[in-house]
């Protein structure tokens, strides 16, 4: 019955959190906006260091995919990463119909899924036991979606998805190590210093 | 039951469509209604709009809202049970992050409402939107129709505040029961 799940996750690595996140940032040479969805997503992104394109949600849970594909259609020439969890992915999932139905090409979806709602305290969520948000995506339009066998397939993974031109998923196997670190939650800083890090408005001056 | 159209005025959907434009909200994001068919189709007829429909009505407020952070302008199209799905959305994304939506809402659940489960969720649009001190009008009148539409949606560029804009089957029609 959970034979699909299996067979995904056979070769997946468990990774670290804040480890793939550095990696992921690492990458990002072109001034990528990147789109936190709340918790120890968000607080690893913030761990791994000051980026202007970065925008940190505070609540409205389940909603990186639908800021990121806005961001996406608004600016076509920039890539725009969308980082979930899987909670807040399970609770939005008819956001990635949409994603395929628009098939941006400059949209990229890394889903952390460390099977749990790791910050209220660990209690398992639906990937825990049978679902397979890969498979999920595949099967709600979103062709290009893959698992991270390791460290170094992530990097590829990432490249691929960045230059392939069209919206993609990358799920995450995770361990259940605490995040690196905690957002400053200030929204309108946020919010003002991401639109500056994208070019919708001036830098500012000094 | 839609309003008597003077020979000069267009329909309220065209009235919207021509602030829409003057204003330069090009993004158009709904979870659709049979009271907004005529300007669904109204703007996905004209290539100025990007319009799609999105699964939940919260899905269209975070593309909004990134879109906005991104350089273009959007409203969400919905109706009275698709706002009752909004109040987590609003109070920890749109207001806090000054971040403007711009929602037009046609209202179900009064002056002939025929479900009674549409009829109590209208009541909780008004006072949802009074505690997070959103700014709403209820659009009644053709002839005020434009002056409001123009004027919350040069305001919500101007203060970066979301605003509600409810279509009122006094100036629709609404929609009624056909045993």
């Amino acid at each position: 019955m959970t034979e699909p799940a299996t067979r995904a996750l056979a070769n997946t690595k468990t990774m670290y959190r804040a480890d793939i996140t550095r990696r992921l940032v690492a990458l990002l040479d072109r001034d990528e906006a990147v789109i936190g969805g709340i918790g120890n997503t968000n607080f690893d992104l913030w761990a791994a260091g000051p980026r202007r394109q970065n925008f940190y949600m505070l609540g409205s849970m389940g909603l990186a995919c639908p800021i990121a594909l806005g961001v996406a259609i608004a600016q076509p020439h920039r890539h725009v990463v969308a980082l979930e969890g899987d909670g807040s992915l399970l609770m939005q999932l008819g956001a990635l119909a949409t994603i395929a139905a628009r098939a941006p090409r400059n949209l990229t979806i890394v889903v952390m899924d460390n099977r749990a709602y790791q910050i209220t305290g660990a209690q398992p969520t639906a990937t825990a036991f049978a679902a397979d948000l890969v498979e999920a995506a595949r099967g709600l339009g979103i062709a290009r979606s893959h698992w991270a066998a390791d460290e170094a397939d992530f990097e590829r993974l990432v490249r691929v998805a960045r230059s392939d031109g069209g919206p993609s998923l990358i799920g995450v196997r995770l361990d259940n190590q605490p995040p690196a670190g905690q957002t400053e939650r200030d929204p309108a800083q946020i919010r003002d210093r991401f639109m500056r890090g994208i070019g919708t408005r001036p830098p500012h001056p000094a | 039951m839609e309003q008597e159209t003077p020979a000069a005025s267009p329909p309220w959907h065209e009235v919207v469509r021509a602030a829409l434009t003057r204003n330069e909200f090009r993004l158009v994001t709904y979870v659709p209604d049979n009271v907004l068919r005529p300007l669904i189709d109204s703007l996905a007829a004209d290539p100025f709009f990007t319009v799609f429909a999105t699964t939940r009505e919260e899905e269209a407020v975070g593309i909004t809202a990134g879109a906005w952070m991104g350089g273009l302008r959007g409203v969400v199209l919905m109706q009275t049970s698709g706002f009752a799905t909004l109040p987590n959305v609003l109070a920890s994304l749109a207001v806090p992050f000054q971040i403007p939506i711009v929602m037009f809402v046609s209202e179900r659940g009064t002056l002939g409402e025929f479900n009674l489960g549409q009829a109590l969720v209208a009541r909780t649009m008004r006072p949802v939107l009074d505690a997070l001190a959103i700014e709403h009008h209820t659009c009644t009148r053709l002839d005020e129709l434009d002056f409001i539409v123009d004027r919350t949606l040069r305001q919500a560029v101007a203060t970066q505040a979301s605003a509600t804009l409810i279509l009122s089957p006094l100036l629709t029609g609404g929609k009624v029961f056909k045993p």
